[in-house]
Parts: C-alpha cells; structure tokens; sequence
C-alpha cells in the first residue's frame, strides 16, 4: 500500500448469482482523494461492484484493489481503511447515538486512550452531538443517516462507501449528507465511492461518474464530459437514458424494492 | 433536525496501519468483540426491559401450573425431591432455550436492515463476530436465571443457594445458550428467511425440550428417546444445572464438555454459513 497506488483498482471483475451475471467483467480506476459515482437502474449490478470491495462477498474472477490491497487476499487489512454506510438505515435503533458509535469504534479497535475523544468528534462533525444521549429509534431520517456517517468515521478511513447514501431523504436531508461528502473531499482528502438513482446528486458531488447498466461500464467520465458527449444542452438524465435504454428496471428484484421500501419506511 | 456542520475531524485520515492492521493478534480481538458485543446487549436490554418482563411470563407459568400440578400427581420419580425442585432447574434452561432458538430471526432482521453488512465490515472475523452474537444471546438469557431463581424463592424451592454455584449455572446457561443461538443462527444461514425460521425453530424447540431430562428423568423415557436425550446438549445442560442447584450426582465436567465442545462446533458451523446472509 503505496500512495501512488489507486485508491480502488477494478479488473475484469465478474460476479453471478445463479444464472445471473449480476458484474460481468468490468475494470474501474478511482484515483485517491476523488468522489465517484457508480450510476446505473436497479440491478445495474452497483451494489455488487460495493459488495465485492467491501470484502462482504468475492468475486468470481478478475481482481479488485482498495489502496493497493487485494480485497480477496487482505480482507481484514481492507477493512481497516474503508468506512462503508449500507443503503439501508443501518443504526441500531435499541441504542443511543453515541452507543452506536463506540460500538464501531471498538469493533475497529481505536485504542482506548483516543476513543472519546474520537467519538466526539465524529459526532460534532456529523452535527448529531446533542442528540447522541437519546435512542436513535427516536431520530429523524436524515439525523440516522448523519449518525451512520460518523459511525463510518470513527475508524478515519480512507476511502467511504456509501450505498444510495440518500435514498428516501428529504431534500435539505439530502443536501445536508452532500455539503458533508464535499467537507470529506476537500478537507480530508478522502476518497469517496458512492452509488446513487439521483442525477443531480451525481451532479453536485461526483468527479466522475461511471455509468452501469446489465452488469457492465456503458460510460465513464466527468458529469460535463458525458454530458458534453450527447451534444450541447443535454443532461445526466439523458446520458444515462441513452446508456440504459428507457427499459425501467427489468434486472432489479423484488429484494431491491423491499430494501427501499423498507427505507422509506423507516424515514416516515 | 439539520444542524450546522463543524469542522471535520481534526486529523486527516491516519496512516491506516497504526492500530495495527494484522498487527492486533486474535487472542486480543476475539475476546474484545465479544466483550464488546455482550456489552451492547446489556445496555439494549438496560433502555428496554419490556421484554425481560414479558418474558418472566412462561417460566413461572411452567413452575406454577405445570410444576404445582404435576406435584401432585407424584407420577414422575425424582429420587424423593419435591417434583418443584426437580423442575426449576430444567425450566432455567427451557426458558433460555426458547429465546435462544430464535435469535437468528435477529440475524436476519440485522441482514434486512443493513446491521449485518455493516458488521462484516468491520475488521471482526466472522467466527468473532457469531461467537460475539452467541454470548450476548446468552447475556439476554441470563436474565431467565434471575426470574427461576426469584420465582424458585417465592415458591420455597428448595435450591442450594451457595453464590459459587448459582454462578456456575450462570455459566451453564450462558453456554447453553450460545449454543442453541449458534444452531439458531446457522439455521438463519440456510432458512434466509424469517418466516422460514420461525416455523423450523417451532419445529425444533419441543423435541429439543421434550426429548431432554428437562421435565422427566431420562430413566422413564422409551429406548428411543433416550438416545435422543443422549446426543441433546439441553439435557447435558439441566444435568449440570441439577448437580449445582440441587446437588443431585451429576457428571459436571462431561456435561461442561460436551456444552463447551458443541458450542465451539456450532461456531464454526454457523461462521461458514453466515457468507450466505451477507450475499
């Protein structure tokens, strides 16, 4: 693990379930300090690609490296540099904020002497200081996603995962997670992977963006040089209409409905 | 609520390496994340007692109805102890066996809302973080001890009250459980779903529990079931119970054995088959 090295390195990765090539041999590069979006329909296979480098499940074949350590080899090394939110409010709702957090912090064994001290911080930062002495059964959406946040800080990790990180949240919710993944960028230097369904979000946060679609890249690039590509006037929302077809979602399953219903749920 | 962002944390990301990134040995891990996840469970169970009191319920209802009734028929041999005494110790384990034998729906619950991938990446082994899971299991049991014992009291059971061994039936417990938790979370591990799991735990509780000494001596049972009772950890279970609360010959170091050998065969077990739930 060098700092030349790529903070996520991605060759011909393939992965299936049953008869369904859910990656189907991709190769992907996201340089240290970068935001990157992972776009695409409900299964594009974006999860899969997330699945893949957060060590939860392994490829078939190809490669992935996160800073230089391959995921299949160094899984325990992986996970000490990544920080990942699920796409699923994940918060222990039986436990207040600040308990949610020290179990991360623990789990990542940040040595005692720092442990407050490093919990505080995360949750000062995440701005859910005040509120981290109540259940976060009792939290709003957008609080839960911000404790998520700093749960996934608490280990300062490198590079940040985050699954659809503001699926079902309102709009200054929403914004609020966005100004938070600029902060990381531009005064952390992290690298952040992210996959999201919103264009503007993609947009306002993503350096660059690759575009997903039955399992493989259809487009890779700057938002303004995809957009560039199309001709003038046009949108991310046309570039990915054009990269996937107006075909809705005919490779999602009922389990990716149930997963963002089951979110929007939690979010009232 | 929206708040103002602070400024980020003050320290960049670190160098990755300096807690030690294979550096922290396993015999420091496992034993922290295990501690560390049975101290979750206690402050869950410290913000909500609700189910400590429900659950209360059944164990004395088993000793009440159950064990004053069967009192007085005097149809089962007990050696001349009052069939209530006999009983208590099985009904301790009965009650953990329940809440045990359905801890995977937990699992599958934390699978649904994201917990248990959260968990996976973290840097925990998965047997870590099943034995850890098993243990707090186990924590969340415990509490069925306290219940038989005060209940045990209220009813003048008569229960050998040395703190020694009503810690070692703690101990007992707590092992039985994480036990009958691991088989819970390996069943999670095939069934996926819950409602597939609630009927296979359904399934399985009363055979694990009538085909054990929980109620009855496994003298007065058909060939049959007592070679079931044989390979059933819940009557390795009660028979330590019996030997520390009642004093009764038990084979206390085989029914430790057995406990602590099927325990860490059901870790295994169920660590290779939590890959399934992380998919």
């Amino acid at each position: 693990m060098t700092e030349a090295d790529p903070a996520i390195r991605v060759r011909d990765l393939v992965r299936s379930f049953a008869a369904v090539r859910a990656v189907d041999g991709i190769d992907l590069d996201v340089a240290p300090g970068e935001v990157f979006g992972l776009l695409g329909p409900n299964g594009a296979g974006k999860t899969t690609v997330i699945r893949v480098l957060t060590t939860l499940i392994p490829a078939d074949s190809g490669s992935a490296a996160v800073l230089g350590l391959d995921v299949r080899r160094e899984p325990m090394r992986v996970r000490r540099v990544i920080g990942y939110v699920p796409q699923q409010l994940s918060a222990d709702g039986g436990l207040t904020g600040y308990e949610n957090v020290w179990l991360f912090a623990r789990l990542f064994d940040v040595p005692r002497r720092e442990r407050e001290a490093r919990i505080h911080e995360v949750l000062d930062w995440m701005g859910v200081a005040e509120a981290s002495g109540r259940l976060v059964s009792t939290y709003s959406g957008g609080m839960v996603r911000r404790l998520e946040l700093a749960q996934a800080l608490v280990n300062r990790p490198r590079l940040l995962i985050l699954d659809e990180p503001t699926t079902g949240l309102d709009p200054v919710a929403r914004g609020d997670v966005w100004e938070r993944v600029l902060q990381l960028r531009d005064q952390l230097g992290m690298t952040v992977l992210l996959t999201t369904h919103y264009m503007e979000e993609a947009e306002a946060l993503c350096d660059r963006i690759a575009l997903m679609h039955r399992g493989r890249l259809r487009a890779l690039g700057t938002p303004a040089s995809l957009r560039d590509e199309l001709g003038a006037g046009a949108t991310l929302d046309d570039v990915f209409r054009h990269h996937t077809g107006d075909v809705l979602a005919e490779q999602g399953s009922i389990r990716d409905v149930r997963v963002a219903r089951r979110t929007a749920g939690r979010l009232g | 609520m929206s708040a103002s962002p602070a400024g980020p944390p003050a320290v960049s990301a670190e160098p990755p390496v300096s807690t030690g990134v294979d550096g922290v040995p396993v015999w420091r891990t496992f034993p922290s994340r295990l501690i560390t996840l049975c101290l979750v469970e206690l402050r869950k169970i410290r913000h909500d007692r609700t189910e400590l009191y429900t659950r209360a319920i059944q164990p004395v209802l088993w000793l009440l109805i159950f064990g004053e009734t069967m009192s007085r028929l005097h149809a089962i041999p007990t050696e001349g102890r009052p069939y209530l005494d006999y009983l208590a110790p099985g009904i301790m384990a009965q009650s953990a066996l329940f809440i045990a034998i359905f801890y995977g729906i937990q699992i599958i619950w934390e699978r649904d809302a994201g917990v248990l991938a959260k968990l996976l990446t973290t840097p925990t082994s998965r047997s870590a973080l099943v034995c850890g899971k098993a243990f707090a299991a186990g924590v969340r049991a415990s509490a069925q001890v306290v219940i038989v014992l005060v209940a045990s009291a209220l009813l003048r059971i008569g229960l050998d009250w040395n703190p020694l061994h009503l810690l070692g039936a703690l101990v007992v417990v707590v092992l039985g459980s994480a036990f009958f938790s691991l088989l819970s979370v390996s069943i999670a591990g095939v069934a996926l779903r819950r409602d597939r799991l609630m009927g296979i735990g359904q399934a399985i509780t009363m055979p694990l529990f009538f085909a054990s000494n929980a109620l009855y001596p496994v003298s007065v049972m058909p060939g049959w079931l007592h070679v079931l009772s044989t390979v059933n950890p819940l009557s390795y279970e009660v028979d330590a119970l019996r030997g520390m609360l009642l004093g009764t010959p038990s084979s206390i170091a085989l029914d430790l054995g057995v406990l602590v050998g099927a325990t860490v065969a059901m870790v295994v077990v169920a660590s290779s088959l939590l890959h399934r739930l992380a998919r």
